[in-house]
Parts: structure tokens; sequence; C-alpha cells
């Protein structure tokens, strides 16, 4: 054992290997399970890929660090539950490329922040938080109402999204763009269109301002987050979402 | 190594045989209650694996000797706080005002309850104990746009206004400007006729064409006399207490882009008995409930 002992410590090479090998085990009994055992791998009714605008929301909420402060995470505890509603299912972020689950709380959780407050609200408390309520510490984010959203080539991020195996058709790609267009102007005429590929999006213009602004795509985003399983009809005490 | 042992004559301790310029490296052993630790920390390791889940297996994982879930564990304790709570939040959920009053377990609960929902839920808009924000009312005068009675709140919390339910409180203030409805014009004389009902002062020959104006758009929903109406959530304009504020700027603003506050409907994201303890809170903690 010592002379074992001996050589390893001796030789920086073989130090390395031994090392690797000791954390491929390590990984691979990690790892590799989560892709066969079903049971990790749940499904659920509802979950569809983010709408381009939301998508472009999602964006600017890792831009400006959004999850540093806030998670995206609610879980299994009652009083987390109590306040924010049902805990948080692996499938809800199956198309967050990254996840945003957060691990600090400076504010409230958001995993289920989709239309607890009206847009208004939302443009009120991200432009002053202060205003909306006095204690908090949140930076304002005026400057999202005055910025214009970049979406000309939007198509090429869903592309990479896709690359990534979020299930964007070549369709969703083509349109991408002018979905975001769609999802602000209720009176477009490819409304319906749109709903097909985006089940449950919400059509209406966020921040009611003419031009289509980061403030719009941010308040896309917030307004659709843990809003699209219906828990009516999740049945968590089945054996097989039981864990 | 072991063989060759080199022991340092000062400590007596064992050397790693390492020589720097004629200095050496002591091998100090570790101290027993370490490697003690060390140890039992494997065997807990092995204990805990057997009886928690922890091993994947080519189907599937071991569930371990306790079969626990943090699922099953946390549906046992909701079930166990809505045991705790059933008396009372049955109670609650068909009480009126006084019953709610002459009972001081369900009084308690009701208040508690509401307390805390109204922190959690309500007073990112409506502000610090309901004292309301510009475009978020204060929940604790006497003004009332959609009706201040136990029923009327509850309605409201439950169904929201202009929210995502059908049977939401509906109305439209219309944009009167951005519409076209009426010409700029027009509108600054409503303003002034609106200044002059609400008692500021105005300019009294744009107000005597404002009020024309007013009888011809505006009566529907606000009244005559401008008292507004709760069934068409219009507010009255004759008081000094506004929403938005009662300055001519904003009252220009109000008719010209018109009004569409939302609340939500809490229906679906609350329980019932939340909703009444709720409503409880409103109408009498915080105060000028009808």
């Amino acid at each position: 054992m010592n002379s074992l002992h001996d050589f390893m410590e001796k030789r920086a090479f073989a130090l390395m290997v031994g090392i690797l090998l000791t954390v491929m085990v390590g990984g691979i009994v990690q790892i590799a399970p989560l892709y066969y055992i079903d049971s990790t791998i749940e499904e659920v009714d509802g979950m569809r890929p983010y709408s381009p605008l939301e998508l472009a929301g999602q964006d600017i909420y890792v831009r400006e660090g959004c999850y540093t402060c806030h998670s995206q995470m609610i879980r299994p505890l009652r009083d987390e539950i109590e306040r924010y509603g049902h805990y948080s299912l692996a499938a809800e972020s199956m198309y967050d490329r990254p996840f945003l689950w957060g691990s600090k709380r400076t504010g409230p959780d958001l995993a289920r922040v989709g239309g607890k407050y009206t847009d208004d609200w939302h443009v009120m408390h991200m432009s002053e938080p202060r205003k909306a309520v006095p204690d908090s510490v949140m930076p304002p984010y005026a400057f999202l109402a005055t910025t214009k959203l970049n979406y000309a080539n939007f198509g090429a991020h869903l592309k990479a999204q896709k690359a990534l195996r979020v299930p964007y058709t070549d369709e969703m790609v083509r349109l991408a763009a002018s979905d975001i267009e769609t999802q602000v102007n209720p009176d477009a005429d490819d409304v319906d269109a749109f709903l097909a590929r985006y089940p449950k999006a919400q059509v209406r213009n966020f921040d009611g301002q003419a031009d289509i602004t980061e403030m719009d795509a941010i308040i896309a985003y917030m307004q659709i987050l843990g809003t699209l399983v219906d828990f009516d009809e999740y049945e968590a005490n089945i054996k097989d979402n039981s864990r | 190594m072991s063989d060759n042992k080199n022991i340092d004559q000062h400590t007596g301790t064992e050397t790693t045989d390492h020589e720097w310029d004629g200095v050496k490296e002591l091998n100090t052993p570790m101290p027993k209650w370490w490697i003690g630790i060390f140890y039992i920390s494997i065997l807990w390791a092995v204990g805990y694996a057997v009886a928690m889940p922890a091993i994947p297996l080519l189907n599937g994982y071991t569930k371990g000797l306790f079969g626990w879930s943090d699922r099953v564990k946390v549906a046992e304790a909701i079930d166990e706080m809505h045991a705790e709570r059933a008396v009372n939040a049955q109670a609650l959920i068909g009480a009126g005002i006084t019953q709610i009053e002459n009972n001081p377990e369900l009084l308690r609960f009701a208040t508690e309850q509401g307390k805390a929902l109204f922190g959690d839920n309500c007073e990112t808009c409506h502000g610090k104990r309901g004292l309301g924000v510009v475009g978020y009312p204060n929940l604790n005068d006497d003004i009332w746009i959609w009706g201040g009675s136990f029923d009327e709140i509850k309605y409201s919390i439950n169904y929201g206004i202009r929210a995502a339910h059908d049977d939401t409180r509906l109305s439209t203030m219309m944009a009167y400007g951005r519409d076209e409805i009426l010409e700029p014009k027009q509108i600054d004389d409503l303003v002034q006729y609106v200044l002059q009902l609400s008692g500021q002062t105005s300019d009294g020959a744009a107000s005597m064409r404002g009020a024309t104006l007013f009888a011809e758009n505006c009566t529907s929903c606000h009244a005559v006399d401008g008292t507004g109406s709760r069934e068409n959530g219009a507010p009255n304009l004759t008081d000094a207490e506004w929403l938005y504020a009662g300055d001519a700027k904003t009252v220009r603003a109000s008719i010209f882009d018109g009004r569409n506050g939302v609340m939500p409907n809490w229906n679906e994201r609350l329980r019932e008995e939340q909703i009444a303890a709720l409503t409880f809170y409103v109408h009498s903690d915080l105060g000028g409930g009808e």
C-alpha cells in the first residue's frame, strides 16, 4: 500500500490519471442515470418552448443578472408552497437554456409570478421599484422602456436554441421576428396561427408604448412564468410522480 | 519507506525523508480522533445509502429502507396544515361579517390569515397596509370604486377587475383623445369642467362648454352630477380623492388616453377560505368597509 502511495505521489502524470479516473466514476454514477431512468425524465402536459418575445425577455433577465437576486425554484416545503404556489417541477424548466433556478433570494421567488401582477404594475415597478414597494432594494430598470428591442435577426437565436435541442420547428425559426411583432399586437392577422404555435402565450401590448421595447419582452417573460402547467390536472401523488 | 525510518532527534517523530538544505519534514501521524471521525463518516455514508433513496440502477433507483420522498412529505405537511385549519377554514367560507366578529376564534383566524395573505399578495400594488399607490386604490378610506361591502370586496378579489376571467368586473374609460372621439380643444374644456366639479379653480367659460360635453359623453358612467356609479366602476369626480391625481395635467391624460386599471382575479391562485380571510381583513382591519 505504501509503495503505491509512494509511486503515485512522486509521479505527476500517474497522479493525474488517478484523479481523472476517480472523478470519472463519480461523474458517471451521478450523471449517466439521469439520461435513462424514467422517473428523472418527467414529462408534463402544457410545456412548450418560449415564444420569441418571451425568449428575448429571458435573455434580458440573464443579461441584467436578475437571477443573482431572484430564484425560480419553489422547493417542496410547506411554507414555500403556501406563499408561492405549487412546488416547481423539473419539467417546468425543460426548455430553459440556461436554467435560471438561482440560489439566492434577495427578492422573492419568481417561478410563478406570471399573472400575479398586472403589466402596468410591472412597468411601474421596473422603472421605479420603490414607487411600488417602498422597502425594495431592487435597482431601477427604467431604461428597458426606452430601449428598442433588437429582434431583426431573432431567428438565429431560435436556431441556436434548437442546436441545444429546444424543439423549435423550421417554421418557428423563420417567423421569429414576425412572431415578436404579433405578440404585442392583438389586432395582427396571424394571432391565431401564433397561438397555435405557442399555446397560452399572452398577446397584448405589454408596456403600453407603440415601440417594441425590452420592457415588452421582460414583461412577456414575467407573465408566462409558471403558467404553462395546469396543476388541476397534475397528479402529484401518483406513484410515478412521487419522489 | 517504512523500512528505513528516519527519526528526528529533537521530537522523536518519523520524518518523510525529504530534505531541503539540511531541513527535514516531519511525518506527524493524523490525530486518532480525526481518523476515528473519518471512518465513522464512511460508515454513515454506507448506512445512509441503504436507508435513503440513493443508488441508480438500470431501471429506477434504490428507494431506501425509509422510502423517503420529498413530495410525499410535503403533501403530508400540507394535509396536516389543512387539517389543523379545517374547522376555522370551513366556518370562514360561508361566514359573514357578524359571524366572524362574534366568534373570537374565527376572528383571530381571519385576521391573522388575512394579514399574512395581504402582505404576500396585495401590498405589492396597494402599498403597505393598503394605503394605496397612484393607480392602485387606498383601501383604508371610505371610497370604493366598485363597492365596499363584504360581498362586493369578496367579488373584486375573486374575479378581479378587467382581469382574465369571464366574471371579472368590466368597464372601459375610453381614450377620448388618442382614439379621436373628441377634439383636443374639447378635451381642454372638459378638463376645466372636471376641475370645477371637484371644487378646484377653473376657467368659467371653458367649463361651461365642458359641461355640455360632459353631459354628452361622460354621464352614462360618471352620473349626471359626476358622482360616479359603482355598477360601472366609475369614480366620483366631485370629491377631492383621486386614483391618479386631480391636477389639470393628470385629468387631461386620463381623458386623452383613458384609464383601465387591472386587478388580477385571485380565485385561481388562492383558496376560498383565504379569499374570505382577505376580504375580512380588507373590510374590517384596514377599515373603511361598509
